[in-house]
This record gives structure tokens, C-alpha cells and sequence, in this order.
């Protein structure tokens, strides 16, 4: 039986976000948060195998109390059980913080239930880091699998799995040993429709919030803002760009714009032309 | 004593990658701004090259030739792919020893995937993505640090991060943020074998099989002409038409996001923040608005053609020129004039 982790991050809906122009700040009061989207396809990841091996799927993050909600939307997805970690001594970690209070949580799962294989998203979008799914595998001794697309086989008896990466020059099928950690893209599965029971079950589903201290007595010097080299020294937003020539390009006016473009590109291009000249 | 300025050289396949020419010459330039501040401690800086890989003197000695003054090799079989834990074990190994001050890796699928375990390994700050970075002092220190700048928030925000007590101060950058340096034929440099000892266990997971991914060959980072099509194509057969006027300037096709998600073309098209980082000599956007996310991906192109037919579409604010329009009626008038000025001969 698969017992499969997914650590999963709640995260603003950064489409929606909007800027205070006066203070160049983020306006936080009224966006939208959901799960980070790779997170959620994870989830799916973990759903599918958990069909075929039979098993569970134990869900943690670790966040402010609202990212309970989360954590029932991955109920709602099939997972079995949510931890949230929470605590306000947690607040300002960045991501070596974000893996020490994530990995020694899990520590504490697989010793009670041991853990076969680890789901992370690629990257979490509020931040791009891709940086806490590597550091939690580091901390824990596992072998790591970024850029996951698929996996291929998982094998509980036998201890090991195939699963299949992208690199920047193909895609490689990775041989690892069990437990393992993967970070996920969005190909790796389908988010599922919620089954019904799932979804009831979901809308009264507690997790159980840990703390700072407890079950695990985290060191007070790796987590938080204490624990996280990194620190914001500035904040701006991006300059803006002299806007260029705009030209009106509709019925007879089109061929002319188009006369003048091509003209720009070339003077522009000059001594190298880009047009009519290598291919 | 120096202090040293590292950076990863990302090689595969006998080839370096790259950005590890472009991080050499940004490790210069970062060396350059302490070189006073050292003086009057008697102190030098040093920019080196961090080589991984097996049979890969050759490799040493070009990047050399691209801006380190001293490479560190470490050449072994357990090498000759890569693979998250031998690397990681490796770099923690050699900082430990030499303790670097900064070190940049490249922010590709090997540099993000290396970058994070070596900095946890390491029990340092890592900052990833950045888009500008300077040696400069922070509140609190008298001495100049790593400011390392990247976009936050889906790029609504830029933050500089510092990593003021931990060493080494590690960042990634994206392949064509910032120019390569110059590569010096005459340079010369040191080059010092490093052993590593790799164990069993850190080879628990293997690469059994390659695929090959066509999508992969298209190396949009480096294209000198990028036609990319947006959601105003309407469908994806649009691309179509991108495609023709990519062909005929003999550039490739990129997209915006919304078309990625649509799934009108793969992901490996996509510009902007959640993808590549391009800086062609061309680049043609049409029916894309000009999301900040797609902007900060294509913005410093030498030459920005936008096409739009809404005149106040954010695309045009980092435009050279602008053309107000259906893209429908404009590309094919473009493809057909330069296809008969082609025929002309030569030179439109
Ligand atoms: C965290 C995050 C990361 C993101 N990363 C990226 C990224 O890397 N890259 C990216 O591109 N986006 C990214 N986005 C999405 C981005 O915010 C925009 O949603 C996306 O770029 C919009 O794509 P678009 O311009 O093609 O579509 P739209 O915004 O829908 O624009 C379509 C445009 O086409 C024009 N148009 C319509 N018909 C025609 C016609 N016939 N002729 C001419 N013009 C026409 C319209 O006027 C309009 O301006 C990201 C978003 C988030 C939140
Ligand atoms: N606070 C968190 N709690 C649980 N998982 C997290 C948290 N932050 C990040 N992750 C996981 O790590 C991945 C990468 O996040 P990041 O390094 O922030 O880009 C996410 O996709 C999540 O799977």
C-alpha cells in the first residue's frame, strides 16, 4: 500500500493581483487565494496512484490558519488527511526555513507511517522560487526528481520507481529507489473531478494544526525570520518603458504602416540585416 | 586573501551552456565593485569557474577563455550525466573547502535543480531568478554585499534580497538576462583537479532511459527572430500564420501564456516569467496584450514589432513600433512584401 506525501503551498492568485501606485505595495485585502496551481496537479498525481496501489495520501503546509481551506480542497481531491503548520514563530521564513519546518514534519509522519514517495510542486507562484521541494529532499536524505511530467511505475515491493523528468535537452526516465522526493509540472496529471463522498467528507474535514512545539519541538534558531538568511531589502515596482511610434494600420493606410515597418526594421538592422538576408 | 566570485559551469553533452559565459561576465563585473573597497584591506577578488563533469579538460580550459580566471575540475565517470546528488555533493564539498563569497549557478532545469540542494546542504541563502544584480551595502553591514533583484508577486513587484551572515551569498540567474562576455582567445588560467568521493547511496537514483524531445530543440533564449502569437489569434491554427512569417524572417515561433494554457502550443514556446527570458534582434508580438508577465520576458529585444488592434494595449508601452491593426490583415501584408523584396535579391 502507497502512503504518498504532497506538500502543498495556498497561495494569492497572482493574476488578480493588484499594486498600490501611490506606495508601490501589495494590496493583500480582498485577492484570492488558491492552492498553487502545480501543487494542485501533485495532488492529482497522488490521487491516481493512490487508485491503482491502494494506500493513503497525507497532505501538509504549512501556513497561516486560512490555508485550512486548502487543505479540504485536497480532501475534496481524494487525499486522506491534512496537517496545516502553523504558527506565528514560523512567519518571515524563507525557503531554507520554509525545508527545515517541512522536513522535520515529515520526519515525524514516516516515523509513525512511513512515507513511499513525496509530491512537491514545480514551483510555488507567488515566489518562482522552485527551492523548497530540492531542500526538503536534501534535508531528508531522499533522491530528488525535479520536473517531473510522468510517472511510469511505481514499484512498493521491489522498492523503487521509473519516473520520467524533462531536461532542457529531452526527457530522461529516472530509476530512483523508494522513499524519494519529485517536484511536479502541470503534465504529470489531470486535476480529477471531486468524487461526491470526497466532497462531502471534505466540507466538514478538520486537519490537525501543529505547532511550533508540537508534536515536533522545532529549533527556535532555523525557523521564522531567524531562521532564513535571505531578508527583502528593497522593494520597487518595474520601470516603466518610454512607450515607441505607434502607427495606424487599416484599410488603405495598411500598406504604407507596413512599408514604414519593414523600413525601421532594416535601418535598425543595418549592417546586419535581418530581412532577405541569412535564413 | 581573495575573496571569490564562483561561478557554475553548466555543461552537457561536452557543450557549456550558455549562461555560464553570461555569469562570468557578471561575476566580473561583480569582483570590479569591491576591487576598492579590497584594496584598502590588501585584498583581491577572484572570479572562478565551478566545472563538473567527466572528460571535460577541454571544457576548462573554454571557460577560461570565457572570463574565469581559475577553474576548478572535477572530472570522474559518476560525472558524465547529471544527477542531483553527486553534483550537489561535489559543490558543497569545494565551497566548503574555498569558501567562496558568491556563487552563481544558471537558472535552467539543471541550475534550479542543483541550486536549491547545494544551498540547503550548505545552510545558506539562495536567491532565485534575479534579473540585476550589484555589490552594494545593506543597513547594518560595512561591508558591500550581493544585491540580488527579481521579480516578485507574478512580476507586480521587484524585490533585492541580501543574505547578510551566511556564505556563500547564491543566486540563480535566467540564460539571457544579462550579455556574455567577450571571449578572450589569449586568456590563460589555472585549472585544479578536484576528487570528490561519490557513495553508493548518492546514486539511488539513475537515469535509465533518454527520450528525445522534439520541443526541446527550439532554442528560443538564443533565436535572433522571435514571431510570437497571443490569444488574439483566436484559434489555434493562428499559428499558422505565425509560423509563415517566422519562417520567411527565418526566426521562431513564441507565444504568450494564455495560448500555453489553451493548449494551442507547448509550453516550451512560452515567453515571459513562468517562461523563457529571450533577447532577439526581432521580436514580433501579435494579439498579445502586454501582461507584465510576458513583458519582462522579451522587453530588452534589441527591436519590438507589437501588433494589436486595441490602440491602448499595455503591449505598446515597450514597443519601438507599434502597429494599431488585425493581425489577420497586417502579417500577411508583412510576409508578402518581404517575401518579394527577397526575391528582389537580397536586400529589402
Ligand atoms: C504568476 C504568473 C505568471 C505568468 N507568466 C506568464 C508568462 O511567462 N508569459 C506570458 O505570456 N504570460 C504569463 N502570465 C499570464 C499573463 O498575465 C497574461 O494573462 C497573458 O500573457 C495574456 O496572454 P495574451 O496577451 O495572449 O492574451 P490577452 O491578454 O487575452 O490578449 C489578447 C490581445 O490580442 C488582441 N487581439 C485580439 N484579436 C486581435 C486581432 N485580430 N488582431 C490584433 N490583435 C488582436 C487584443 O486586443 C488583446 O490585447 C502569467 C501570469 C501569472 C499570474
Ligand atoms: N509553506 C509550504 N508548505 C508546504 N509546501 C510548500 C510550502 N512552500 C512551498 N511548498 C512546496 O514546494 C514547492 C516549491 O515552492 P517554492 O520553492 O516556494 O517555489 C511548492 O510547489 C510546494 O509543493
Amino acid at each position: 500500500m502507497l502512503h504518498a506525501l504532497v506538500g502543498i503551498k495556498q497561495v494569492p492568485d497572482t493574476t488578480n493581483i493588484r499594486i498600490d501606485p501611490e506606495t508601490g505595495s501589495l494590496i493583500r485585502q480582498g485577492v484570492p487565494t488558491i492552492i498553487n496551481p502545480y501543487d494542485a496537479h501533485a495532488v492529482a498525481a497522488a490521487v491516481e496512484w493512490k487508485r491503482k496501489l491502494g494506500g493513503k495520501i497525507t497532505v501538509i503546509t504549512m501556513g497561516p490558519p486560512a490555508a485550512v481551506s486548502a487543505l479540504q480542497e485536497c480532501i475534496e481531491m481524494g487525499a486522506d488527511k491534512g496537517i496545516l503548520v502553523s504558527d506565528r514563530k514560523f512567519s518571515g521564513a524563507d525557503t531554507l526555513a520554509t525545508s527545515y519546518v517541512l522536513a522535520e514534519a515529515i520526519k515525524k509522519i514516516h516515523e509513525e507511517d512511513p512515507i513511499d514517495l513525496i509530491f512537491f510542486g514545480k514551483q510555488a507562484i507567488d515566489g518562482d522560487t522552485a527551492q523548497v521541494g530540492p531542500g526538503v529532499a536534501v534535508r531528508l536524505g531522499y533522491p530528488l526528481i525535479t520536473y517531473a511530467v510522468n510517472i511510469r511505475e511505481v514499484n512498493l515491493e521491489e522498492g523503487y520507481a521509473l519516473i520520467e523528468r524533462k531536461t532542457e535537452l529531452r526527457n530522461e526516465i529516472i530509476k530512483t529507489t523508494l522513499p524519494a522526493a519529485m517536484t511536479c509540472e502541470k503534465e504529470i496529471a489531470e486535476i480529477p473531478y471531486a468524487a461526491l463522498p470526497d466532497l462531502i467528507a471534505s466540507l466538514r474535514y478538520k486537519p490537525q494544526v501543529w505547532t511550533a512545539d508540537e508534536p515536533v519541538a522545532y529549533d527556535i534558531a532555523q525557523i521564522g525570520l531567524k531562521g532564513s538568511p535571505t531578508m527583502v531589502f528593497k522593494t520597487g515596482t518595474p520601470v516603466q518603458h518610454e512607450p515607441g511610434e505607434l502607427i495606424k494600420a487599416a484599410g488603405t493606410s495598411l500598406d504604407k504602416a507596413v512599408d514604414l515597418v519593414l523600413n525601421k526594421i532594416m535601418e535598425h538592422a543595418s549592417g546586419a540585416p535581418l530581412i532577405g538576408g541569412k535564413k | 586573501m581573495s575573496r571569490r566570485f564562483w561561478v557554475f559551469i553548466e555543461q552537457e553533452e561536452g557543450k557549456i551552456h550558455p549562461v555560464a559565459g553570461e555569469l562570468l561576465g557578471v561575476a566580473r563585473r561583480l569582483a570590479g565593485e569591491i576591487a576598492d573597497e579590497l584594496k584598502q584591506k590588501n585584498e583581491t577578488a577572484v572570479v572562478e569557474g565551478i566545472l563538473v563533469g567527466h572528460e571535460v579538460d577541454d571544457l576548462a580550459q573554454e571557460a577560461i577563455r570565457l572570463g574565469a580566471e581559475r577553474v576548478y575540475q572535477v572530472d570522474a565517470p559518476e560525472f558524465k550525466y547529471y544527477l542531483n546528488r553527486p553534483y550537489t555533493e561535489a559543490l558543497k564539498t569545494l565551497v566548503k573547502k574555498y569558501k567562496p563569497e558568491v556563487f552563481l549557478i544558471g537558472a535552467t532545469t539543471m541550475g534550479r535543480d542543483l541550486a536549491g540542494a547545494v544551498a540547503t546542504s550548505l545552510k545558506t541563502g539562495l536567491t532565485a531568478d534575479c534579473t540585476q544584480l550589484e555589490m552594494g551595502e545593506a543597513r547594518g553591514t560595512n561591508k558591500k554585499l550581493l544585491l540580488a533583484t527579481r521579480p516578485a508577486f507574478g512580476g507586480n513587484v521587484i524585490a533585492t534580497i541580501v543574505c547578510k551572515d551566511h556564505l556563500p551569498q547564491m543566486a540563480t540567474v535566467r540564460p539571457r538576462v544579462f550579455d556574455a562576455s567577450p571571449v578572450n582567445k589569449k586568456a590563460r588560467g589555472e585549472v585544479i583537479k578536484e576528487k570528490i568521493k561519490v557513495t553508493p547511496d548518492m546514486l539511488n537514483a539513475q537515469v535509465v532511459e533518454f527520450i528525445t524531445n522534439q520541443a526541446s530543440a527550439i532554442k528560443l533564449e538564443y533565436a535572433d527572430v522571435i514571431v510570437s502569437g497571443g490569444r488574439g489569434l483566436g484559434s489555434p491554427k493562428g499559428f499558422e500564420l505565425i509560423k509563415a512569417l517566422a519562417d520567411e524572417l527565418g526566426g521562431v515561433v513564441g507565444s504568450s501564456r494564455a495560448c500555453v494554457d489553451a493548449g494551442w502550443i507547448s509550453y516550451d514556446h512560452q515567453v515571459g516569467q513562468t517562461g523563457k527570458t529571450v533577447r532577439p534582434k526581432l521580436y514580433i508580438a501579435a494579439g498579445i496584450s502586454g501582461a507584465i508577465q510576458h513583458k519582462v520576458g522579451m522587453q530588452d529585444s534589441d527591436f519590438i514589432l507589437a501588433i494589436n488592434r486595441d490602440p491602448s494595449a499595455p503591449i505598446f508601452s515597450v514597443a519601438t513600433v507599434g502597429l494599431v491593426g488585425d493581425l489577420y490583415e497586417i502579417i500577411p501584408a508583412l510576409i508578402k512584401k518581404i517575401h518579394a523584396s527577397k526575391n528582389k535579391g537580397g536586400q529589402a
